[in-house]
């Protein structure tokens, strides 16, 4: 497969960079170190300029007003808006819009004037509640949280954990189990109005990621008509499975930005700085650094292109986006732990964006699955699937 | 860490504030009565972190106020945190900060 990008991708991606370069990167040397958001009014205006751009809601389909841009293509943009301090988790603060997880294409017409659409809109947010203290990387048989037939609706039991942006969503797809002896046959998705009684944002919780929370939630009695079922009762897992398979390929896209962005910091200080009367970069211990930097972005690249072109002609990309995800987050944590060194004690400091990277991409490992699940899910591939 | 912030409180003066480290983390100012006021953080972008923060209010407030602070690292996080538990603890933000209110600011039902 050949990964140049095409006139018209190579025309996006140098709009989109120098829109980081001019708009973000200078807005962000005012911010704290560990800032998440813009301030609202530069916010708006950048949102105006995104959707002039035609940019607007990237990753929503076309027939729900997205801008019909493909896959790949999507990729080669998202590992541009990742490159600035936030851009790992806050790729350009989100001025591109998209609901990430939680986009309800499956919904029902009523649910899609209820939710969606506002959602694509900007109006309403999100959040995505499937992770639960009992674990988060086998939901199928992590869940326990219940959902159990009561007047014509659902009454939900049990809590969730490192959920994002709960507190501050409007309303979130929640999955429970429906049916406690079917496994993964047994988990319903249900959509959670947040002032929905009975629903709780019961703490914070703190993370590596020191600019944004997790939160924990509680569901005490809390009761849901039918009409809030998204899809079908105890076909949940289904829709949790597509949304986690789907994101690891931009979640990848955004390991390899920021890989980038400190390898490109890297190597201008690897010239720029002496030591003992001779540039860094005429080091051989510097120069190979830079080196294993520039084999794990390219093969990074390489494998994430690579599940998006497949998810692009239709073809199952379930292995090929665990690969993706697996080889950008830890190549991603590689280069970024290497950059840190060429640097020395500057790169310790928050002046740098390389310590937020840091702690950021070493969550990349866990995130979304972890670097174990994405080996098991590659074995079962080469194995076969019946195999444990 | 407990959830909230409360150790004893300590005279909001030029030279209590100058004990204090140079480390980020969050504070607290009460009023004369223990009532807080005003809750804030010492980012990386504080030169000495949280002794320069309560000099700044120190000056700024003038007698008959007291503090407390925490050091911590995730000072973003735990101000959201502190912020969202008062408004959950007292039904609004303390004084100042509602004056000035952050912009995305979540809620929070503590158990």
């Amino acid at each position: 497969m050949d990964f140049e990008p095409s006139s018209e991708q190579q025309m996006l991606i140098d709009q989109v960079r120098r829109y980081v370069r001019e708009e973000i990167i200078p807005l962000e040397a005012k911010l704290d170190p560990d800032a998440a958001e813009l301030d609202p009014a530069d916010h708006a205006r950048l949102v105006e300029k995104t959707k002039a751009m035609g940019l607007f809601g990237i990753d929503i389909p076309k027939q729900f007003g997205g801008p019909d841009i493909d896959i790949v293509t999507r990729v080669l943009l998202a590992i541009e808006m990742a490159q600035h301090r936030a851009g790992l988790y806050v790729p350009c603060y989100g001025t591109f819009g998209g609901a990430g997880l939680a986009q309800i294409f499956e919904a029902n017409e009523d649910q899609k004037q209820r939710y969606l659409y506002p959602t694509l809109r900007g109006e309403k947010k999100p959040f995505f509640g499937l992770t639960e203290p009992s674990g988060g990387s086998d939901p199928a048989r992590a869940i326990q949280t219940r959902a159990e037939r009561k007047d014509n609706g659902w009454v939900l039991n049990g809590a969730k954990l490192f959920i994002s942006g709960a507190d501050r969503a409007q309303y979130g797809i929640v999955f429970a189990r429906t049916d406690a002896s079917k496994g993964r046959g047994g988990i319903t998705c249900f959509i959670i109005d947040a002032d929905t009684p009975g629903f709780y944002v019961r703490r914070v919780v703190h993370t590596l990621r020191s600019s944004s929370y997790a939160t924990e939630l509680e569901f005490k009695d809390c009761w849901v008509s039918d009409h809030q079922v998204l899809g079908e009762v105890n076909k949940g897992f289904a829709v949790a499975n597509d949304r986690l398979t789907r994101q690891r390929i931009p979640y990848a896209a955004s390991c390899i930005g920021v890989a980038i962005a400190a390898h490109e910091m890297a190597i201008e200080w690897a010239k720029m700085r002496s030591t003992f009367g001779e540039k860094l970069a005429n080091r051989q211990a510097v120069q190979w650094m830079l080196v294993d930097n520039e084999i794990d972005i390219r093969s990074a690249r390489h494998f994430t292109l690579e599940a998006a072109e497949k998810a692009r002609r239709g073809l199952p990309f379930r292995t090929e986006a665990a690969i993706a995800k697996l080889i950008a987050s830890e190549g991603g944590g590689r280069v970024v732990d290497r950059s840190m060194q060429i640097h020395g004690g500057m790169g310790m400091t928050k002046d740098l964006p390389l310590e937020r990277w840091y702690r950021e991409m070493r969550i990349r490992r866990v995130g979304e699955g972890p670097s174990e699940v994405q080996r098991m899910v590659i074995a079962r591939e080469i194995l076969g699937s019946n195999l444990r | 860490m407990r959830l909230r912030l409360d150790k004893p409180w300590r005279p909001l003066t030029a030279e209590e504030a100058g004990r204090l480290p140079g480390q980020l983390g969050v504070y607290q100012v009460g009023d004369a009565q223990g009532t807080i006021v005003y809750i804030g953080q010492a980012g990386a972008r504080s030169p000495f972190g949280l002794r320069s923060e309560l000099q700044r209010e120190a000056r700024e407030r003038g007698a008959g106020h007291q503090f407390r602070v925490e050091v911590n690292q995730q000072y973003r996080t735990r101000w959201f945190e502190l912020l969202m538990v008062h408004k959950a603890d007292h039904g609004s933000l303390p004084a100042d900060n509602a004056k000035n209110p952050p912009p995305a600011l979540g809620r929070l039902s503590p158990a």
